[in-house]
């Protein structure tokens, strides 16, 4: 049987997995996702490729208690707003932390979660999440 | 020599007591306790599999060894006993998130609960041939045990991913012994949720009988006495088995303890001895000599001894030690137990 969906999710294993955004090497500007193009130097942007640290802190969060279909085991769980050390924002779940310990500004980092399955008979859809870094639960 | 040029673990951070399993099934807590020696066993997120726990480990590794590019890995073995996919490995996906690809060999190790020492051994195969400048060797497991059954007090998760080279080694691997036999001690046939196992049968002919066995058969060969070791980690499905067999070849209590986390976390199947490991290397000091003994069933041991070089100070701190991921732990009652292990019916994802 034939799955939809798998070469649309294939495309996008680097940023998934390896959280690989776009540098231009005119302006110096820092993107994520990844874009083709430079939005701010056009034809003149050498966008390059470039993996982040990981490294972040919750800009702002939000506690989903109404699930969208196929979350509805994860409820109540945590989608923030993460700031990149390098500067984007990327909109992520916030995992191994429960709605009652996340803050603003809480040090985050990248993690390797299961994002969706296909079923049971479709592929698994792996990437990153964010979760606490080691040094916010060393200091807890 | 070759030798292990770094090592990483993971254990996710839930966790279940052995007096909340007993409670469900109306058992006694105490009996299983002492029978076992297991307070808790972690247990894995909805979205944590073995892909997930080997990736978490394996970038523990890497960064523990800053000098190690990715793309320097030449071959990449998981061992595990429950591979997210019947087909499709495991090994693909970690290589693939640790930036490895695409210059690489990589395959899906299976042998029950020492997959991942099989890798260790391979790894050391192609990088003593220089095949490969560095391998890395994952035991990895969310072990599954039937509802009720004696295994269910101890099948857990966690993993523990290793990096085998010839250069900046924390430490040497002076020899590997391994002995196999055709035991029925435990089995899972294809396509069944669970395994099964041949009760008590499974202590005697298979785990005493192959981990006595093979580290007497590397002991031998390197001359070696237990007396000659400052450490000693044996496979260790449960804290009795691993402390008996000690006993039996003459290793000390002391020895044992700092690698025995079963205890606190439960059996990680595939991820046991290496953790084990793991742990008595986030505490060695250079010099001192390590014997590991890993168990499958089915049946078969592997013997490592190993000797800590001065590298480990420098390197030990890079990275999350065992002791973090055993006190990073949240308790779930059985309710959210089996909500996490997808044992409710009608449950579809
Ligand atoms: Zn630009």
């Amino acid at each position: 049987m034939t799955m939809y969906g798998v070469p649309s999710h294939w495309r996008r294993y680097k940023e998934r997995y390896r959280l690989s955004g776009t540098r231009c090497e005119t302006c110096g500007n820092i993107y994520f996702p990844p874009r083709k193009v430079c939005p701010h130097c056009r034809r003149e942007g050498k966008p390059v490729s470039m993996n982040f640290s990981g490294k972040g802190k919750v800009y702002t969060f939000s506690v989903i208690r109404v699930p969208s279909e196929g979350f509805e085991a994860y409820a109540p769980y945590v989608i923030g707003l993460i700031q990149l050390e390098e500067g984007p924002k990327v909109t992520t779940q916030i995992v191994d932390c429960s709605p009652e310990e996340v803050y603003i500004d809480m040090p985050v980092e990248v993690c390797f979660r299961k994002l969706r399955e296909q079923g049971k008979e479709g592929i698994i859809c792996y990437g990153f999440k964010f979760k606490p870094t080691t040094d916010a639960i060393l200091k807890k | 020599m070759v030798g292990i040029v770094s090592y990483g673990v993971y254990i996710p951070r839930w966790r279940i007591k052995t007096e909340e399993i007993a409670k469900v099934w109306d058992q006694d807590a105490d009996r299983f306790k002492e029978g076992l020696l297991v307070e808790e066993k972690s247990v894995p997120s909805l979205d944590e599999d073995t892909v997930t726990l080997a990736v978490e480990a394996a970038r523990n590794a890497l960064n523990r060894s800053p000098e190690v590019n990715a793309k320097e890995i030449g071959a990449l073995y998981v061992g595990s006993e429950s591979h997210p996919y019947a087909v499709k490995p495991t090994a693909t996906i970690v290589a693939e998130a640790i930036d490895a690809t695409p210059s690489l060999t990589a395959a899906d190790m299976e042998f029950a609960c020492k997959a991942g020492t099989a890798g260790l051994q391979a790894c050391m195969g192609l990088v003593k041939a220089e095949y490969v400048k560095y391998g890395m060797a994952i035991g990895a497991d969310t072990a599954q045990a039937q509802p009720s059954d004696a295994l269910e007090y101890t099948a857990a998760a966690g993993a523990a991913a290793y990096i085998i080279g010839r250069d900046s080694v924390i430490a040497d691997i002076e020899g590997t012994y391994s002995t196999t036999q055709d035991v029925p001690d435990f089995w899972r046939r294809e396509g069944e949720g669970y395994p099964q196992h041949g009760g008590r049968f499974t202590g005697e002919p298979a785990y005493f009988t192959q981990v006595v066995n093979c580290t007497r058969g590397l002991m031998e060969r390197l001359g070696t006495k237990p007396k000659d070791y400052d450490y000693a980690v044996f496979h260790q499905p449960n804290g009795k088995f691993p402390l008996r067999a000690a006993q039996i070849l003459g290793f000390d209590k002391e020895k044992v303890m700092p690698g025995l986390i079963v205890t606190k976390i439960g059996n990680t199947y595939s991820g046991a001895s290496l953790l084990g490991l793991a742990s008595v290397l986030d505490q060695a000091k250079q010099g001192d000599r390590i014997l590991v003994t890993s168990y499958g069933s089915g049946a078969g041991s592997d013997s490592f001894s190993i000797v800590v070089t001065n590298l480990i100070e420098e390197k030990r701190d890079l990275a999350p030690s065992t002791e973090f991921y055993i006190n990073r732990k949240e308790y779930i009652d059985y309710a959210h137990y089996s909500k996490f292990k997808r044992q409710l019916r009608g449950f579809v994802n």
